[in-house]
């Protein structure tokens, strides 16, 4: 009895092509994703773009910018990229920062004025100044990281320094060098220097241990704002597909009970009804979208009226996104259980590359890059903009138009297809 | 509306005594299968205009074609002269069709309010329309129930109070009876006497000889996408059998021997009966005699006109509902 009631179960799932779909290929569709972004990714590990404004201009300083520039992990700029083929001037701090909170770079290092006379810090109170680090405080991995590398470039990178202020620290405790051990300490690092000039790039590592380089770290955009904006535009926008999916399925329904054709055969022109739909779809994601933050607001204190001209903007372009990607799905599909499966499998796989699940800032760059062809990205992006950035809702121009036309090319592709349900 | 492939060619401006609906040589096909080969009708004014045909037989699709639900690769459609894709036509026409194409979800007046308001209508004139669709209905006490909760002939005639809430002149409807009870069938009835009495013209398909008997003047039967026979009932039955008559009997037994006796007097076996055509009703005589000679025990025996039934059968060799 039972393996008549499996027999009966493989059979049925044999002929369930949206089942099989969503058994086999979405599990598959969705390892290769975390796989890609955890596992197999060693060559590409996600890069951290960092500015480096060098207020000091000396040797060391130049030692260490170099150094940090050929660091892997690291997209170091000194200077914005051209613009129109005119090269730019390069970063202040003020500049830099001013990139920082725009979301334009992650990390800003300033090397003050009169670093090079004293690099090295053995100790805390040795009147080293110290490099100013600008972070967001949305990204936690990023400043450890940038951290991290600067205190492996100032041993590597500047051995000489290294050597000086060790002998000098040494001769303290020691109470002095013999005009013997002077002159062959001189000598050597004459030497070391030599070699520096030489060979300027070599990544050296020097013997001493324990120097390290003063760092003060600040947070230039976020110290006071509420991460919830982040998961409330990734978790929102990925229900959204969903919800609009599943309501452009109404198309479908309506075209098995024959509504769809009596509909037809009145006034109402098939554009005029995916019209009327998208507007529907659009105006439910948008709803659905306030309801999400005006929740955030109460329960999470998220800064939402003084962000109502953004929210509104970037909210209507997302919801006009989705709920022509709806469209989309629910023309493309002959069945309810179709649109399920796809619908399922396309937007969980664009929740995941676009940001949705997981921060794209620490996904690898390739599928960083891959995540740009996702409306989650661009919303998500757009979000940001808003609450976290305070950006003015000039800034939100890339969003809006990639936002848009992206709805307007998946609607005209929706009207094309669903000629099909215009005579049948 | 002049048809070939996709190209359409508007028909000259009516003239007043234009015919309600004027079908010309309608062609269809999917695929490489033709569904309807060369139907031409003529619909008069306050006609009711049956086609009776089998499942299969092309009814519906001639329908479709008619309300520009599928394209023809050939022929003319014409109401009250006009292109059948013009705004004139679509608001003269009405179709019922066979599923119930109505919202589930909404409430019988919601539903009527919409789809009046996809044939334009609005304000008074969509409230009142709305009002006499429920009346004609007899779904007044329904109108704030939702549509998946009535009962199946409820949601016909919801199914058909949709399809004329714009009050069209010429009204298509789609075997509106299909999966009723008799008592409701009755009422749909009623309602499509209603209609004809307000001067509606109007053509019903059905598999239900009854049904075309009862309301049709005159009918067309359809069989593999063509109209074999066009006229009133009378006319069917006497070009089909002049002035014959049907024998129906029934033997007692199931033997070889019955059959092989009604085959040699000129009979045909149907189910547990032997059908016979004569001339003259004194033939009955002779024929029962001649039965009780070689042995027969006759169970039962009727003499009647032939039926629209009997004309398809006599049409096509095949019964109505094979």
């Amino acid at each position: 009895m039972i393996y008549a009631i499996v027999l009966t179960a493989i059979k049925a799932l044999r002929r369930d092509r949206a089942a099989l779909a969503l058994s086999f290929m979405l599990p598959v569709a969705f390892f290769s994703i975390f796989a890609a972004i955890f596992a197999t990714q060693h060559n590409s590990t996600p890069k951290i773009s960092l500015i480096v404004v060098d207020q000091d201009q000396s040797t060391a300083s130049h030692q260490l910018v170099r150094a940090l520039e050929h660091e892997a992990s690291l997209i170091v700029s000194e200077r914005p990229a051209p613009k129109n083929k005119v090269a730019q001037p390069d970063y202040t701090a003020a500049t830099a920062e001013a990139s920082v909170k725009s979301g334009d770079s992650q990390i800003a290092l300033i090397i003050p004025r009169d670093f090079g006379k004293n690099p090295i810090s053995f100790g805390s109170s040795d009147g080293s100044p110290s490099i100013q680090m600008l972070n967001d405080s949305s990204d936690t991995i990023a400043p450890q990281m940038v951290g991290g590398l600067l205190q492996k470039v100032g041993m590597s990178a500047m051995p000489s320094v290294m050597a000086q202020k060790g002998s000098e620290f040494t001769g303290q405790f020691i109470g002095g060098f013999t005009p013997q051990q002077k002159k062959r300490m001189e000598e050597n690092l004459a030497q070391l220097k030599e070699q520096e000039k030489s060979n300027p790039d070599s990544d050296t590592s020097s013997a001493s241990g324990g120097g390290v380089i003063a760092v003060q770290s600040r947070s230039v955009i976020g110290e006071k704002k509420n991460l919830v904006c982040f998961y409330a535009a990734g978790i929102g926008v990925m229900f959204l597909l969903f919800t609009a999916s599943g309501s452009a399925g109404s198309l479908l329904d309506e075209s098995d009970s024959g509504t769809l054709d009596r509909v037809l055969s009145s006034h109402v022109t098939m554009t005029t009804l995916l019209a009327g739909k998208l507007a529907f779809n659009t105006l439910l994601a948008f709803t659905q979208l306030v309801v999400m933050f005006v929740w955030a607001w109460a329960v999470f204190h998220l800064d939402f009226h003084n962000h109502l001209a953004g929210f509104v903007i970037i909210g209507l372009c997302t919801a006009f996104a989705v709920a022509a990607f709806g469209m989309l799905l629910a023309s493309m599909c002959r069945t309810r259980a179709q649109l399920g499966a796809v619908s399922t499998l396309l937007i969980l796989t664009m929740s995941a590359l676009g940001g949705s699940m997981f921060p794209r800032n620490l996904m690898p760059l390739a599928m960083q890059k891959a995540g740009m062809f996702t409306i989650n990205a661009w919303a998500i992006d757009g979000f940001t903009k808003v609450f976290w950035r305070d950006l003015p809702v000039s800034a939100l121009a890339p969003q809006i138009a990639v936002l848009l036309g992206v709805g307007t090319a998946l609607f005209l592709v929706a009207r094309r297809l669903a000629r099909r349900w215009e005579f049948s | 509306m002049t048809l070939g492939g996709s190209m359409a060619t508007v028909l000259a401006a009516p003239v007043s005594t234009a015919l309600p609906l004027e079908v010309t040589s309608l062609v269809v096909s999917f695929g490489a299968v033709k569904a309807v080969e060369g139907v031409s009708l003529q619909l008069r004014a306050g006609e009711c205009l049956g086609l009776l045909g089998p499942n299969g037989a092309g009814k519906s699709t001639v329908i479709r074609g008619i309300v520009g639900r599928v394209l023809p690769d050939a022929g003319t459609i014409a109401v009250f002269g006009f292109s059948a894709s013009s705004k004139a036509a679509r608001e003269a026409l009405g179709w019922i069709p066979q599923e119930l194409a109505v919202y589930p979800r909404l409430t019988s007046s919601e539903n009527l309010f919409s789809f009046g308001r996809y044939h334009g209508l609005s304000g008074s004139k969509l409230a009142e329309a709305v009002a006499w669709c429920l009346d004609w209905a007899a779904l007044q006490d329904k109108a704030d129930e939702l549509a998946k909760n009535l009962s199946g002939g409820m949601k016909r005639r919801l199914n058909m109070a949709a399809g004329i809430i714009h009050r069209p002149r010429v009204v298509l409807m789609d075997e509106p009876t299909v999966g009723v009870d008799p008592q409701s069938r009755i009422r749909i009835f009623e309602m499509i006497e209603n209609l004809r009495a307000q001067g509606t013209s109007i053509v019903y398909t059905t598999h239900y000889m009854e049904e075309a008997e009862q309301l049709c003047d005159r009918i067309a039967i359809i069989d593999h996408g063509r109209i074999i026979a066009l006229g009133t009932k009378e006319d069917l039955v006497h070009n089909a059998f002049g002035s014959r008559s049907q024998v129906t009997a029934r033997f007692a037994g199931t033997s070889p021997e019955i059959a092989a006796w009604v085959e040699r007097r000129g009979g045909r076996i149907s189910g547990p009966n032997a059908e016979f055509s004569i001339e003259n009703s004194t033939e009955v005589v002779a024929l029962l005699k001649d039965a009780a000679d070689d042995g027969l025990e006759l169970a039962d025996v009727s003499l009647h006109r032939p039926t629209l039934e009997s004309v398809f059968l006599h049409l096509t060799g095949r019964e109505l509902r094979d």
